[in-house]
């Protein structure tokens, strides 16, 4: 163990390199689940009791049927767990940051931006295991594809990028909050609000006159109804476009705020 | 590689109003160890995130192998490897997974981490809980593998902020052992630490900080003159023995003696006070009860050289808040 390999250090970390430490650290935090079966937990088997437990309570009140609801409910079920998520980024994020595993990394000639990059990535399988998982437990249930299978995977990668838009609100909410645990009071007590109000278990027109307004600008509405449109059939451009729109917006918000906040909170810790 | 392997020049740092490193020089010859000394809140972690490019200084200036900690950041981060509360392995993962990550990150191959972990597994005796999670480890098994994944990289410098906060004796002794080899082979290290056994045990040379700045430097040997030597305490069995004791001691040191109770304490500047106190007892046929060498404590070194009591509050080294 003596001696050293690196004789002159590089200058630079290459945009390869840094893709390859983003892969890396993706793979830790997916790793992290290996050792903790109850993470996947919170990202499986809470999605598909949400799902059984609402077609099951509501079905028959709500749309006369459970299997006419499943129909109605799954595309905003989808849209609904992507948004919950999004907290396990600020969760995870929150835990290297006050358990020193983010300084330890800091130190290591890896890109600046390695460390976040691969825990939004790592996120993002994680999304889009839960997708699957619903999609699986959906059609068990009796889904019915209205439309072609193309379709499918175009609602993925809507609810992934937005995904992507609203793991920035978390990264600010990882930074900010104290402890792991505050990240997910504070996560879930603000997106209860946000994705009940929408039109994910009722139809729109069912809520009173001055809600509709709020409920169909919502963008976790418009993500559902271009994830209806999708599946089912409907109108598809425009809440998709609606739906990117609030994607582009909440990332040119909060992408450059948090990384203020988490530079902030870096420089600030003696 | 410069002679020095760490030089800082007037290192400061603010958070908000407190001057948490107030003109700080440092001057680490390669292949040496510095020993940090001082309480908690000190500056000393401070000191060791700016030389670590964890944080930026807010003035003077500071080379690590030869780099600019400021604008060379990345050369210095190849060359280094850092061990403290704040900078942490992976709890969730096994110790081994930890290695594995920093060697891939780092660049190595799958097969060169694997290697790599293995034999780092080996020498700090983790072989068996390689495959449990690191939060199920013993404080020292933890602080062995927050040494060994700064090492990964083979640094040629190493800093650790107190290595040794915490842990048992017998953990102790065996992180300064590794620490201690490691020196052996030709790494530089830079320790904080508020034992001054420690220091003292590991350093060539030794750094007091009190409140942001540099109070005292240079030699263990030489601060331990200024600070007062070493004490011999001997606690005799009964009463009967204390004059016999009393007087053996007083001859030898010519200096004041104190009692307390049974126990006798005089200080003990040379090597050869102990033996010849203990061959000195056995001619006058007293046997004694306890006898035993003693550093001075951190407390005293402040007391000695700033003329306060080492300050009480804590915040440096709880880690994540800010002082």
């Amino acid at each position: 163990m003596t001696g050293s390999h690196h004789e002159t250090p590089a200058i630079r970390v290459s945009l390869l390199a840094g893709l390859q430490q983003t892969f890396t650290l993706a793979w830790r935090t997916l790793l992290q689940i290996r050792h903790n079966p109850w993470e996947l937990g919170d990202f499986s088997i809470q999605p598909v009791l949400f799902l059984l437990l609402f077609l099951f309570v509501f079905g028959g009140a709500i749309a006369g049927s459970t299997s006419d609801y499943l129909q109605f409910m799954l595309p905003g079920i989808i849209v609904m767990n992507m948004m919950f998520v999004t907290v396990y980024v600020g969760h995870g994020l929150n835990t290297d940051l006050t358990k020193g595993v983010f300084d330890r990394l800091r130190a290591l000639p890896i890109a600046r931006w390695a460390p976040l990059a691969g825990r939004i990535l790592a996120d993002l399988v994680k999304q889009a295991w839960s997708i699957l998982l619903l999609l699986a437990v959906g059609f068990l249930l009796g889904f019915r594809l209205e439309t072609w299978l193309g379709a499918v995977l175009l609602m993925g990668l809507l609810v992934l990028t937005m995904a992507l838009a609203v793991s920035w609100i978390m990264v600010l909410v990882g930074v900010v909050a104290r402890d792991p645990e505050h990240v997910q009071l504070f996560g879930f007590t603000a997106l209860f609000p946000i994705t009940f109000v929408s039109n994910v278990f009722v139809p729109l027109e069912s809520l009173p006159g001055w809600l509709q307004p709020v409920v169909a600008l919502n963008p976790v509405s418009t993500l559902t109804e271009a994830s209806r449109g999708l599946l089912l059939g409907g109108p598809v451009l425009e809440p998709a476009l609606w739906s990117m729109a609030w994607a582009a917006l909440i990332a040119a918000v909060f992408a450059p705020v948090s990384l203020w906040a988490l530079n902030r909170r870096l420089a600030r810790s003696g | 590689m410069s002679r020095h392997a760490i030089l800082a020049d007037g290192l400061v740092k603010r958070f908000g109003d407190t001057l948490a490193v107030d003109h700080v020089d440092l001057a680490v010859p390669s292949g040496t160890v510095l020993g940090v000394l001082g309480p908690n809140g000190a500056g000393k972690t401070t000191t060791v995130r700016m030389l670590t490019t964890l944080l930026q200084p807010d003035a003077g200036r500071a080379t690590v192998a030869g780099y600019d900690i400021r604008t060379q950041a990345h050369q210095v981060r190849q060359l280094i490897g850092l061990t403290g509360q704040y900078a942490s392995v992976d709890e969730k993962l096994t110790g081994r997974e930890n290695l594995l990550l920093i060697g891939r990150l780092l660049g190595l191959t799958r097969r060169q981490a694997r290697q790599r972990a293995a034999e780092l597994l080996g020498r700090f005796q983790l072989d068996e809980a390689a495959h449990k999670a690191a939060k199920a480890y013993s404080g020292g098994m933890r602080r062995r593998l927050d040494l060994a994944a700064s090492l990964v990289g083979q640094p040629r410098i190493l800093f650790l902020d107190e290595p040794t906060t915490g842990l048992d004796p017998r953990a102790r002794l065996d992180l300064w052992q590794l620490i201690q080899e490691l020196v052996r082979e030709g790494t530089t290290v830079l320790l904080t630490t508020q034992y001054l056994e420690e220091a003292d045990r590991l350093a060539d040379n030794i750094v007091v900080m009190d409140r942001g700045r540099v109070i005292a430097s240079g030699p263990p040997e030489q601060l331990k003159a200024r600070v007062g030597a070493r004490m011999l305490a001997i606690t005799a069995r009964t009463e009967a023995d204390l004059p016999a004791i009393r007087d053996i001691l007083s001859r030898m040191v010519h200096d004041r003696v104190e009692i307390e109770g049974l126990t006798i304490a005089v200080p003990a500047d040379t090597p050869d006070v102990l033996p010849t106190v203990v061959r000195q007892l056995d001619a006058a046929g007293v046997a004694p009860g306890e006898l035993m060498l003693r550093s001075p404590s951190l407390d005293e070194v402040f007391l000695s050289l700033t003329g306060h009591a080492a300050p009480e509050d804590s915040g440096e080294s709880t880690g994540g808040g800010n002082p």
